[in-house]
């Protein structure tokens, strides 16, 4: 699969990684049983430090979304959570297009729309897990 | 999980006649890490890292690099066996040609893996009978990491090592980097150039003035700093916004923008209290914070 990283949103980019190979197995590009690049492979690809990828790939074993083996590899495991989640996706995606309509309705435009989000997404992430 | 540092120092002061180059240096250096090493030029970096290698004497403090003494004379030549260092000028005799330049430099260890050279050789696609003085600085530095790299160090010392390249040599030292790393070698490098150090390191310190401001994971600095722009009807005295991590304030009229370079939901939540018409949070790239850091300095 593709990956982009970016050093210019204010996400460390071993959380970058861990969303795309989320969103890649929600939307079914990676499918159960795919094989991940290995460690040094994927960050001599991205030119990313080994330490970048192995946080990635830990961490979403310890998610229950990668099965890592000794020597061979990453290998991807969509159990139904995963499924159940992508259906979540949809869901917050219809929602999302409500409110969205709404606020344009409010007479917002898209720009001060965008901002509100980011702040949001900014500031009150840790309380939101927390709950 | 703590491990010991590879490279740690405490109130490491170098000074010549009354001008210190570095002061009071504070650094720890983790195992398995690519830590990048940031100042502007004349921050004292060339002046840390040679006094890390024993190259300059410290005029005070201490430190160690791989748990050995830098001060040290047996200790020092212990450790510079285990230690590659690339130098900013990468000396070099130019009389010799690539060939001659590997097996006199091979001859100084009884370690040298004479199998990596070769491959480093065939990798970089170095031309063995060139003389030292025609090659391109690209091919020079290729050269100088191919003898720190044939001794299999435990930790890597590069100096500048980007310095004069294009953005193909660049981009084709920095892969180096990233597969070093993934062999296991620590990697300890001074550079001025941001973008490229965002990439790769997992550690950043910045040098300024011979003050080390910052010693933070990158991950750490891109979670926690954050630019807030503020608008008010009325806008309060800056003063309410002193909090711990606020690092700068500025005012134009009705708009505040505040750096922080941590506890950014503090700043927010005291806007919304002051009436904040207009709260903005965004994140710092690395040339902003070093800029910031560099200014408040």
């Amino acid at each position: 699969m593709f990956f982009k990283l970016t050093t210019t949103t204010g996400q460390p980019l071993y959380l970058q990684l861990m969303q795309q190979i989320r969103h890649a197995a929600e939307t079914g590009a990676l499918q159960d049983g795919d094989q991940l690049p290995g460690i040094r492979t994927l960050a001599e690809e991205l030119v990313v430090s080994p330490n970048t990828v192995a946080k990635a790939y830990s961490e979403l074993e310890h998610d229950g979304l990668l099965e890592l083996r000794q020597g061979s590899g990453a290998f991807v495991c969509v159990k139904r959570r995963t499924r159940s989640l992508a259906d979540h996706v949809q869901v917050a995606r219809r929602r999302l297009r409500d409110l969205v309509e709404r606020l344009r309705e409010d007479g917002l435009l898209d720009e001060e729309i965008r901002r509100a989000f980011e702040a949001e997404l900014l500031y009150p992430a840790e309380t939101v897990r927390k709950q | 999980m703590t491990s010991t540092p590879v490279i740690q120092t405490r109130d490491l002061t170098k000074s010549y006649g009354s001008a210190a180059a570095v002061r009071g240096l504070n650094l720890s250096v983790e195992p398995n890490c690519i830590t990048a090493f940031l100042g502007q030029n004349g921050a004292g970096k060339s002046t840390t890292i040679k006094m890390l290698l024993g190259l300059v004497r410290p005029s005070s403090g201490e430190g160690t690099v791989l748990g050995m003494r830098i001060t040290d004379a047996e200790e020092n030549r212990e450790m510079r066996r285990k230690v590659a260092y690339v130098a900013e000028n990468k000396p070099l005799y130019g009389y010799m040609t690539v060939e001659q330049t590997i097996r006199f430099v091979s001859s100084f260890y009884t370690d040298w893996r004479a199998d990596i050279a070769s491959k480093l050789l065939n990798e970089y696609k170095l031309p063995p009978q060139r003389k030292v003085k025609s090659l391109s600085k690209g091919m020079r530095t290729k050269l100088a990491l191919l003898l720190a790299l044939a001794r299999r160090p435990e930790l890597l010392i590069l100096d500048e090592p980007s310095e004069g390249l294009d953005p193909v040599g660049i981009e084709h030292l920095l892969q180096m980097l990233v597969a070093l790393a993934a062999d296991g070698v620590t990697i300890f490098f001074s550079s001025h150039q941001i973008a490229e150090v965002e990439r790769v390191a997992d550690h950043i310190c910045i040098l300024d003035n011979g003050r080390l401001l910052v010693n933070a994971s990158l991950d750490e600095l891109r979670q926690s700093y954050r630019r807030i722009d503020l608008v008010f009807p009325v806008p309060p005295p800056e003063r309410e916004f002193q909090i711990v991590g606020v690092e700068r304030i500025e005012s134009k009229g009705h708009e505040m923008r505040v750096f922080a370079s941590k506890n950014a939901e503090a700043v927010v939540e005291r806007a919304h209290n002051l009436n904040a018409v207009s709260v903005e949070v965004a994140p710092v790239a690395l040339r902003e914070i070093f800029l910031e850091t560099v200014k408040e300095n």
